[in-house]
């Protein structure tokens, strides 16, 4: 039954995507994030997707998807001239966080579409599964 | 008996093959955003011709197998058991990752109709070797 299949491989790109959304969402909550007391602010993080095969006892695996690590941004951070800021270093400069929000913006519609297909997918595999599952009866 | 269940032999390598594929273009949706994925493809003619390699040689079957994916570039990439292929980049992507989104989606539909098509060909088949059982007085 490799219909059934279907359920695990776009779950598994679901899963992933909401990984990667959830990412962004604290990417975009420190946009506006100053440097800490030790001198460093937040940085961008940024999801890595790998493909994982899911396999079958009989012919080809299928072609799932998992989150194979979260990496950081190491670009310096965004600094800005504003002695009287309390963060402000021996310069007057504080250092934001590396966000860039327009980035973090379009990887959010990307992401959130991509969720969106693979739901799709899932509703259109059901339909034909229940289908399926009348077959002969008329 | 061959006969009465040639058609609904040949209905149901196509259905297996259909979900097969099914599987496949969900697995290039789900690495849409996934570097260095490769898009791939059932052959979907010739992977039915050689399911059904000995019962439809001399039928009037194969004439009535569905059509091939358009998009796949015969001859090129290399091909497993069930005729998989890798389909062709349309446009090139920086991450190397070949999913043409629009076309999967295409393809997904297109596979859902086909693959409802053949469930309804099965239905009428019973339906029809049920309606040839009944006796005359049964109405």
């Amino acid at each position: 039954m490799s219909m059934m299949k279907i359920f695990d491989i776009s779950g598994s790109a679901v899963s992933s995507q909401s990984q990667r959304l959830n990412v962004v969402a604290s990417n975009l909550a420190n946009v506006d994030t100053v440097a800490g007391p030790d001198g460093k602010a937040y940085k961008a993080r940024e999801v890595t997707f790998q493909t994982v095969l899911m396999g079958t006892p009989d012919g080809v695996p299928g072609a799932g998807v998992r989150v194979s690590g979260v990496s950081e941004d190491q670009s310096p951070g965004r600094k800005v001239h504003d002695p009287a800021n309390p963060s402000a270093d021996a310069d007057g400069y504080v250092t934001y966080s590396n966000v860039n929000a327009v980035d973090e913006m379009v990887n959010m519609i990307s992401a959130s579409r991509s969720y969106q297909n693979n739901i799709e997918v899932m509703n259109t595999a059901k339909t034909l599964l229940m289908k399926t599952l009348q077959m002969g009866q008329g | 008996m061959n006969r009465m269940t040639n058609s609904l032999d040949f209905q149901a390598q196509a259905l297996t093959l259909r979900a097969e594929r099914q599987r496949i273009i969900a697995g290039n949706i789900a690495n849409a955003d996934t570097p260095g994925y490769v898009a791939r493809d059932m052959d979907f003619a010739a992977a039915l011709r050689e399911a059904t390699g000995t019962q439809a040689a001399g039928s009037t079957m194969t004439g009535a197998s569905a059509t091939a994916p358009g998009h796949l570039v015969i001859g090129s990439g290399s091909t497993s058991e069930l005729g998989l292929k890798y389909a062709a980049p349309s446009q090139t992507n920086l991450d190397s990752n070949t999913v043409d989104m629009d076309r999967e989606r295409a393809s997904f539909v297109d596979n859902s109709v086909k693959y409802e098509a053949t469930l309804r060909f099965i239905n009428t088949d019973v339906r029809t070797m049920l309606d040839a059982m009944k006796s005359p007085n049964q109405g």
